[in-house]
């Protein structure tokens, strides 16, 4: 096969240095998918261990300080090295400039710095893992988080560092969306991803620093026994969780609303149609930035909070439920009388919606209240967040690496492989958390290294899921990685996307545009007479 | 970066303008929310502990507390003043109300260090280092960890601002801006006034009431 | 029904009264999910086989969603969720207000195991034994680490946070064994941190918690309906500043010495020498409590001076005096009153 396109970013410079040096959007971009990439196998390796730990109650193969270690650091991994960072800082920083038409982001420089300071945070965080690693949970709870006498000061240390890249990210997006955006380009007329990233970008810069503050307290909590959160000092432990979720909360949006936006943009290009409600789409990722701030408390039902005070952010948290149920209902009506292409993308866009709808409807039970009281800490909420997490952000997240495998690299990838690779995934999704679902109503707790033998069948059938999506993984890794350098030259534009970004080459040039492109409509108007509406 | 490679990143000087101040009020915002936790650890103690923060607050400097006030207010009209300067075309004025800002700046850490040192005499010490024998040991040791965090991470703020007000004197005592070029001296500016109010905040809450 | 979905979830034995209300809650919601999961899934299908893709070139027509849909689609699932919601929200609200004729036991999670103290005792380890047919109201807190109490056949679970008490009632309807399951990641042995509800019929149980105190010497607790006395003010102040975090009133010694028998006895000090505790020196422990330290125990008590008037501090020390070992075979009176503590 001959090289793709003779200049693109990919061959503006090959050594090194040009790679670490760059201002570029695209190769910041690229940087963080690998780098996410690679935490995203650290933390499906941890996984795979605690999945083969709970086939059998009592010790398989670690005792339970290993395992509360191994589920920590899955849980940290997974969270700040991987999920927050995939999407927004990999996907968004590649496509943001390309989808408005810009050369580059507002703040090149910074977004450089922000790939260093994940590096520094993820490398301290790793450094943790090697002092022997944190088992307090992701979350911290003090005082246990300030008590146990494992390495947790490292991990808090890598996380806060973390969360400075993440708000750099951020305010890049904001400024760039603000002020970069092609002439004629009105907001109206941006993207659905843009919108996705520019929601999300507002939860990062305002919801980061709260974190920052709060495991900044935790660490000192645990130098010089500050007594903020301890109880034997006067202090109040939940307190702690109240700001630890005032942040965690929304970061659950920084996660989810990205892979909202990777969706909206392949329904639309997968059946050649414009969105079915554009502006309903829009408005409800505002509304999720912004109610997602007020729901924090639902995470503490059971832990003596006012029973007014539980009610409140019950109803609160109805209503994010509801933004994502017109978002639901605006994909599959972009579905209708579409023209729909059967690709891996698309397949994992279907696993995302099916997916996304039953967490979300698990999430809509949480929020009665009642119902919280059974299920809070059990395997319920574990499968709840998986399947929000994996079910619909891993899901966006290859789905998006497949729709924009082509443009990135140039190459397609053997779409066969990729379709049975994607269903193999969805199965495997589901033979893992759904027995988990099932095991939060027979009542079995979370983070538990040990449990009564009547949980083993289900535990065993969770494993064997696991099992499978690991496999799909590795398929996935390979031929993507095959494609790299023998895959089909992909052309320009090898979906028929009307996407903005694909009217660049594919890879794009380090100047993206030759022309800045004019924008009549906005993307995805793929039919030009008007159908008023779904008679 | 040429000015040509410019103007075709940023379409316009403009937009490149509007960029930087929309940066800086996000960055302001994520500054705000900082310190919010911070405020909202210290609203709930309160008023657990409202006797021992009451205590405790009658044992701090409030006149060292108000004097770093008028420090503070002071050299941030200094620095109003000295964007108006540069905007006007007196980039050397406007340099050496800058610098002179960022002396002030220099006062108050001074003053600040002046308390601190007053503080770690009589023992009010953050957390397990406590041992002020006035104040009862349970709430009051919250108060001073809080007001440690809470002056301490200003006069952090306070040294950067410093640093910054320091170097754009000096640079606009040598003539680089100009009613052409005045946004770093602007957003310079802004983040001093920004640490302004925050103590605005802190002041209050930690000295008098 | 009620069985055969009971078992198509995986819902374990339905074993309070609140688990049999809260499961139809479940049941509704479960079965409207999987009723609009197979409509989505039947729409996508029909759509996924209806307009698959036939050329390269098909053309397709700009449809947008009409308003009166997009309010369709807002107004359907928000009325079902604000349905769903009341619902809950009052299954919850009858399930965080215990009732007042309750039976008290004070529950004290501690790495990792579960201690229930019953006012007037006995206490016991990992075994809470109730009566079937009465509302029990469990006073929970922790020693160390937070901790979360967790009965799935209750379908009920509340926080154990040291330095603080929350409650949580329920009422077994028929004699049974229900596990007892920690839900709050609390360290090593967390996933071992279990114990049992034993639910007796009341006359077993009355017969069982009589055998039990005649084994032990126990606390002469106050009426809880006689007017206000200095004691039971004493009590309520114990339970308010924290006191019984560190004191017993079994007898068991903990952090501090127990207040049971405390009043009259000469206690051996730190450092030699011997003090009546009397109500000056209790009085003094309060108020400057590292003046003279009980021999065997960390001087780690703070003051509380200015945090106790003299009116509260003389109650207290009624309330301990109140406290004296009883002859065997005298129970106490009645359950303590319980004032829930920080919120």
């Amino acid at each position: 096969m001959s090289p793709p396109a003779a200049e693109s970013y990919l061959s503006d410079g090959r050594t090194l240095w040009s790679w670490l040096t760059t201002h570029d959007h695209k190769r910041i971009g690229v940087m963080f998918l690998v780098l996410t990439l690679f935490f995203f196998l650290v933390g499906g390796l941890f996984a795979l261990a605690l999945r083969i730990e709970l086939l059998t109650p009592g010790r398989t193969i670690m005792g339970h300080l290993a395992y509360n270690r191994m589920f920590t650091l899955h849980g940290v991994t997974m969270v700040w090295l991987f999920m927050i960072p995939a999407i927004p800082s990999a996907f968004g920083n590649f496509l943001v400039p390309l989808m408005i038409g810009a050369r580059d982001v507002a703040f090149p420089r910074l977004n450089l710095a922000s790939v260093y300071l994940y590096v520094l945070g993820a490398s301290v965080t790793l450094w943790g893992m090697f002092e022997g690693g944190a088992d307090t949970g992701w979350t911290f709870y003090t005082p246990y988080s300030t008590t146990t006498g494992t390495a947790v000061l490292p991990v808090l240390v890598g996380v806060f560092i973390i969360g400075f890249s993440t708000i750099v990210t951020g305010l890049n997006f904001i400024a760039t969306v603000h002020t970069l955006r092609a002439p004629g380009l009105t907001w109206m007329k941006l993207p659905l991803f843009v919108w996705a990233i520019y929601g999300t970008s507002i939860i990062q810069v305002l919801a980061t620093p709260v974190l920052g503050m709060v495991l900044l307290l935790v660490a000192l909590e645990r130098v010089v026994g500050a007594g903020i959160f301890d109880p034997a000092r006067g202090g109040d432990p939940l307190l702690f969780q109240h700001l630890f979720w005032f942040y965690s909360h929304p970061a659950v949006y920084i996660m989810v609303l990205p892979s909202m936006g990777v969706i909206s943009e392949a329904v639309c290009a997968f059946s050649r149609k414009n969105a079915f409600s554009y502006r309903m789409i829009v408005y409800s990722t505002l509304g999720i930035a912004f109610v997602g701030f007020f729901t924090w408390g639902h995470h503490m039902f059971a832990s003596g909070q006012s029973i007014f005070g539980s009610g409140a952010f019950g109803a609160m948290s109805m209503l994010v439920a509801i933004f994502t149920a017109i978002k639901i209902f605006s994909w599959l009506g972009t579905l209708y009388r579409g023209s729909i292409a059967i690709e891996s993308p698309l397949i994992y866009t279907l696993g995302f919606m099916f997916f996304l709808f039953f967490g979300g409807m698990i999430g809509v039970a949480y929020s009665t209240t009642s119902l919280n009281l059974h299920w809070h800490d059990t395997y319920s909420v574990v499968a709840h967040f998986h399947f929000i997490m994996v079910g619909a952000t891993v899901m966006a997240f290859l789905g998006a690496l497949h729709y924009w495998f082509p443009k990135m690299f140039g190459r397609c990838f053997p779409a066969k492989l990729a379709n049975s690779a994607a269903v193999l995934i969805i199965f495997g999704f589901i033979t893992t958390f759904v027995p988990q679902f099932l095991l939060g109503n027979m009542g079995m707790p979370r983070r538990y290294a040990d449990y009564p033998p009547h949980f083993q069948s289900l535990h065993v059938a969770s494993t064997a899921g696991a099992s499978l999506l690991a496999f799909g993984f590795l398929i996935i890794a390979a031929y993507l990685a095959w494609s790299l350098k023998y895959g089909a030259v992909a052309g320009d534009n090898p979906w028929g996307s009307d996407g903005f970004e694909w009217r660049s080459a594919s890879p794009p040039p380090t100047h993206n545009f030759h022309v800045t492109p004019e924008y009549p409509t906005g993307p995805h108007e793929y039919a030009r007479e008007e159908v008023p509406h779904a008679a | 970066m040429p000015p040509e490679a410019v103007t075709e990143h940023w379409g316009s000087e403009d937009a490149r303008k509007q960029a930087a101040y929309l940066g800086m009020w996000v960055f302001i915002a994520t500054e705000v929310l900082l310190f919010a936790g911070l405020f909202t650890a210290y609203g709930v103690y309160r008023s657990v502990y409202p006797e021992a923060f009451r205590a405790a607050q009658l044992t701090m400097e409030v006149g060292l507390g108000t004097l770093n006030t008028f420090l503070l207010v002071s050299s941030s009209i200094l620095v109003a003043l000295a964007v108006h300067a540069v905007r006007g075309n007196r980039p050397g004025l406007g340099g050496a109300l800058l610098l002179a800002a960022a002396l002030l700046g220099i006062v108050f850490l001074g003053v600040k260090g002046v308390e601190y040192s007053h503080h770690v005499r009589e023992g009010g010490l953050p957390g397990d280092a406590y041992r002020f024998a006035e104040v009862p040991r349970v709430g009051a040791s919250l108060f001073f960890t809080l007001y440690y965090l809470l002056t301490g991470l200003h006069a952090l703020h306070v040294t950067v601002g410093v640093s910054v007000l320091t170097v754009l004197g000096v640079r606009s005592a040598s003539g680089a801006f100009g009613p052409s070029y005045a946004t770093p001296v602007e957003l310079g500016g802004m983040y001093w006034h920004l640490v302004d109010v925050i103590w605005l905040f802190v002041y209050p809450i930690l000295y008098l009431s | 029904m009620n069985e055969l979905l009971r078992r198509l979830f995986f819902l374990p034995e339905q074993g309070s009264t609140f688990a049999v209300k809260v499961d139809h809650l479940h049941y509704f919601l479960l079965l409207t999910t999987l009723a609009v999961a197979v409509g989505i899934g039947t729409v996508g299908i029909v759509f996924l086989v209806r307009y698959h893709r036939r050329t390269a070139s098909d053309a397709t027509p700009r449809v947008v969603a009409p308003t009166w849909m997009e309010g369709l689609f807002i107004g359907v699932p928000l009325s079902l969720f604000l349905l769903w919601f009341v619902l809950g929200f009052q299954q919850f609200v009858w399930v965080m207000s215990p009732p007042q004729d309750a039976l008290d036991v004070y529950v004290t999670g501690k790495q990792w195991m579960w201690k229930f103290t019953y006012p007037g005792g006995p206490s016991a380890i990992d075994t809470l034994v109730v009566p079937a047919g009465r509302p029990v109201r469990l006073l929970i807190t922790s020693r160390d680490v937070i901790h979360s109490f967790y009965v799935p056949d209750f379908r009920m679970k509340r926080d154990a946070v040291p330095s603080r008490y929350t409650d949580l009632w329920f009422e077994a309807p028929k004699p049974g064994r229900h596990l007892v399951l920690c839900a709050e990641y609390c360290g090593l042995d967390h996933s071992q941190m279990r114990a049992e509800v034993v639910v007796l019929s009341p006359a077993d149980f009355e017969s069982w918690r009589d055998a039990q105190r005649r084994n032990l010497p126990v606390a002469a607790l106050p009426g809880a309906n006689t007017p206000e006395t200095m004691a039971v003010r004493g009590e309520r102040i114990a339970t308010a500043q924290g006191c019984l975090q560190c004191h017993t009133v079994t007898g068991a010694p903990h952090i501090g010495p127990t207040w049971l028998g405390l009043y009259g006895r000469k206690e051996p000090l730190e450092g030699g020498g011997a003090v009546l505790a009397d109500e000056a020196y209790l009085t003094e422990s309060m108020m400057d409590p590292l003046a003279k330290v009980v021999a065997g125990y960390a001087p780690v008590m703070p003051g509380y001076h200015g945090r106790l008037s003299a009116e509260d501090s003389g109650a207290l020390v009624e309330f301990i005096k109140s406290l004296r070992p009883l002859r065997p075979g005298v129970t106490a009176a009645e359950e303590p009153v319980y004032v829930p503590t920080g919120r």
